[in-house]
């Protein structure tokens, strides 16, 4: 089976003028279809730049990434925006979503950069307002809806295009507990469902809903093990 | 092609989205939107004022070129326009005398297939004209024959032209010009009244209908016309006149100057030998004399409203830097979810065009007040509405925010989405 995620040997650096920061040095990693990821670590772990490269937001400076099987490392610019339209899912930590637009609006945006016409844009966007359970709030805009609707709506944005990996980046960090194990709970459905999903949190027991825990410091993978969760599951 | 078509498709629905964002924007940030679109609309207000006038000047300048006629060319001693130096040269050449005229009209009648129509003379003097109480000093006085309405444009307010027997007779009538008979005879009709002319008096026979002057070159509101026979001055047959030819509608100028020329020779007695004592003048020339100040007119105009269009469009740019950074974390956010650079660019060029578009439409509609405005304080000077100006307006304000949205959209479209992502 391909790799949603193939990485191998990657290394990021910012080169700041005088110093060179060593975002990443000479991470590897894959993730296979249907897993549920964490990545954890400290802030300057290289959490977020890794994240953005997973989320082909970056490309590596050098290094081998694969995403599905498509060298991703040396897209230009436009390649890559279409992969983030076609294969990926994003959710922000503070949902970023369009103040002024309607829930409906607010999950249609990649179709429209995907192309699809009115209709069709419109009747994938009620479907994933309801796989997220927002029922008939299409109408609302971001500022009608509380916090857990609203990153209820981000999600119902990344799982519109069907994408081949939602990645998660600290999806309850602007929540309160009750509503952030909502969310959680919704992710872990959305893995049933056959998701592949990675969460970046600093948080352990956000963390713990994943199967698999990749940590990071300093720039290298210092652990990548099953969950208890992830144990439970393979057992059963 | 297919591919092309799918992108085709794309970009629709990107420039729709960039449309409905601009609405927004536009919605939720009224005062910025409306001060911004004032600097475009103050442009747009130049610019399709100054075009007014620029087509105003240039209908006025043909209106005042069609008095002398169409397809006429003036024969005499002089040429028009700036003679310098040579001035003795064409005072030494002989005059033209009433009867060169019928000379020219009796060669004309014998030339099988002439170019030509007509010839008429003209001179004039300047007199004052009175009538009771009322008078105008130094009035054009026009000695010519009944012939002249043929090759003038003139046409009559009220009464008529002096006939054919008056003008062979040389009976004293006179026909005034529109502003002459407005004075004299306010508010009552002047036809079948009796002028004074030099203490002789000349029966009203007709008025012409206003002209209207632009340039003052040439109007016949402010002239009158008497036979020739009739010239209020001794040896009428002794003036210096000039001769009005009018071609044949249709024949080719040029072929018409040379059988012109061929004619006058004639009349003239002139030897194969010798150069032209005369001048065969055109509109042309006035055109030529003139050009360079509607030249003048219409750049200083361009220079103009292209530099309050271009203090509008900073005003653009400017607030598109603001947009693009203000909006950086949605930028980020799109291009997280696919948008391509060419969609973020093509979202701030669409508000960018959009608030100038709004402004140029304001512009457009105070415009058309203003104009009616001046209409009515200076009804004298022609202003032109033509749809072209819709048409340019139109596109100076696209242009212009195009060209001022370019900077700030194209730095939206460069931003690295990550670091975007990041901005608060």
């Amino acid at each position: 089976m391909t790799p949603v995620i193939d990485i191998r040997d990657v290394w990021k650096t910012y080169d700041l003028g005088e110093t060179k920061v060593h975002a990443l040095r000479g991470v590897s990693l894959q993730i296979m279809p249907n897993e549920y990821v964490a990545i954890m670590g400290p802030s300057g772990s290289g959490k977020s730049t890794l994240m953005n490269m997973l989320g082909c937001l970056d490309t590596p400076t050098s290094g081998h990434y694969e995403f599905k099987g498509q060298n991703v490392a040396d897209m230009s610019d436009n390649e890559l925006a279409r992969v983030r339209n076609k294969e990926l899912g994003f959710v922000f930590q503070s949902f970023n979503l369009l103040a002024r637009s309607t829930t409906l609006r607010n999950v249609e945006l990649p179709l429209v950069y995907a192309g699809l016409d009115p209709e069709e844009r419109r009747e994938r966007a009620m479907k994933a307002c309801e796989q997220v359970g927002l029922g008939n709030r299409w109408k609302h805009r971001p500022n009608e809806l509380s916090g857990g609707q609203r990153q209820r709506v981000a999600i119902a944005r990344a799982l519109v295009n069907d994408p081949s990996l939602i990645l998660a980046d600290e999806p309850t960090g602007n929540l309160d507990s009750k509503t952030g194990q909502e969310i959680m709970a919704l992710l872990e459905e959305l893995h049933m469902k056959g998701n592949t999903i990675v969460l970046v949190t600093h948080e352990d027991d956000i963390a713990a809903h994943a199967h698999r825990k990749i940590r990071l410091f300093d720039g290298q993978v210092v652990e990548d093990s099953i969950t208890d969760r992830g144990m439970q599951h393979k057992s059963r | 092609m297919k591919h092309t078509f799918r992108e085709l498709l794309r970009f629709r629905y990107e420039l729709y989205e960039s449309l409905r964002i601009a609405v927004e924007q536009v919605l939720q940030h009224k005062t910025r939107a409306a001060l911004t679109a004032l600097g475009v609309m103050i442009g747009v207000l130049a610019v399709s004022l100054m075009g007014t006038a620029v087509a105003g000047i240039d209908k006025g300048f043909n209106d005042s070129l069609a008095m002398f006629g169409k397809d006429v060319f003036y024969v005499g001693r002089w040429p028009w326009g700036n003679v310098g130096d040579e001035w003795r040269t064409y005072r030494m050449r002989p005059q033209f005398r009433f009867d060169d005229a019928v000379r020219v009209n009796e060669i004309i009648s014998q030339t099988p297939n002439s170019l030509l129509e007509l010839a008429v003379s003209r001179d004039e003097r300047h007199r004052r004209v009175r009538f009771g109480n009322n008078s105008v000093e130094g009035v054009q006085i026009v000695g010519t024959s009944h012939t002249y309405p043929q090759v003038s444009p003139a046409e009559m307010k009220e009464g008529r032209f002096f006939s054919e027997h008056e003008d062979v007779s040389g009976i004293r009538v006179v026909v005034l010009g529109h502003d002459i008979a407005d004075v004299l005879f306010p508010g009552v009709s002047p036809i079948g009244k009796s002028v004074i002319i030099r203490n002789q008096p000349f029966e009203v026979v007709g008025v012409f209908a206003r002209q209207g002057e632009f340039l003052g070159l040439f109007s016949l509101d402010e002239m009158v016309a008497v036979p020739q026979k009739a010239s209020p001055s001794a040896r009428w047959d002794r003036r210096d006149v000039q001769i009005m030819i009018k071609m044949r509608e249709g024949a080719n100028k040029n072929l018409a100057m040379q059988e012109i020329e061929g004619a006058i020779r004639r009349v003239r007695g002139l030897m194969p030998e010798f150069p032209n004592d005369f001048e065969i003048n055109r509109t042309e020339l006035i055109e030529a004399e003139l050009g360079p100040v509607k030249k003048g007119v219409t750049m200083a105009g361009i220079f103009i409203t292209g530099l309050s269009l271009f203090v509008g469009a900073i005003g653009i740019m400017n607030i598109t830097f603001v947009a693009v950074r203000e909006r950086t974390k949605e930028i980020g956010t799109r291009r997280a979810i696919g948008a391509p650079r060419r969609a973020i660019l093509t979202q701030f060029l669409v508000e960018a065009v959009f608030i100038c578009l709004i402004g140029g439409a304001v512009g457009l509609v105070f415009t058309f007040i203003i104009q009616e405005m001046f209409k009515n304080i200076m009804p004298a000077f022609p202003l032109v509405f033509s749809w072209d100006l819709l048409f340019i307006a139109v596109m100076a304000s696209v242009i212009t925010g195009i060209l001022s949205g370019f900077a700030p959209a194209w730095t939206a479209a460069r931003l690295d989405p990550a670091e975007a992502l990041r901005h608060d």
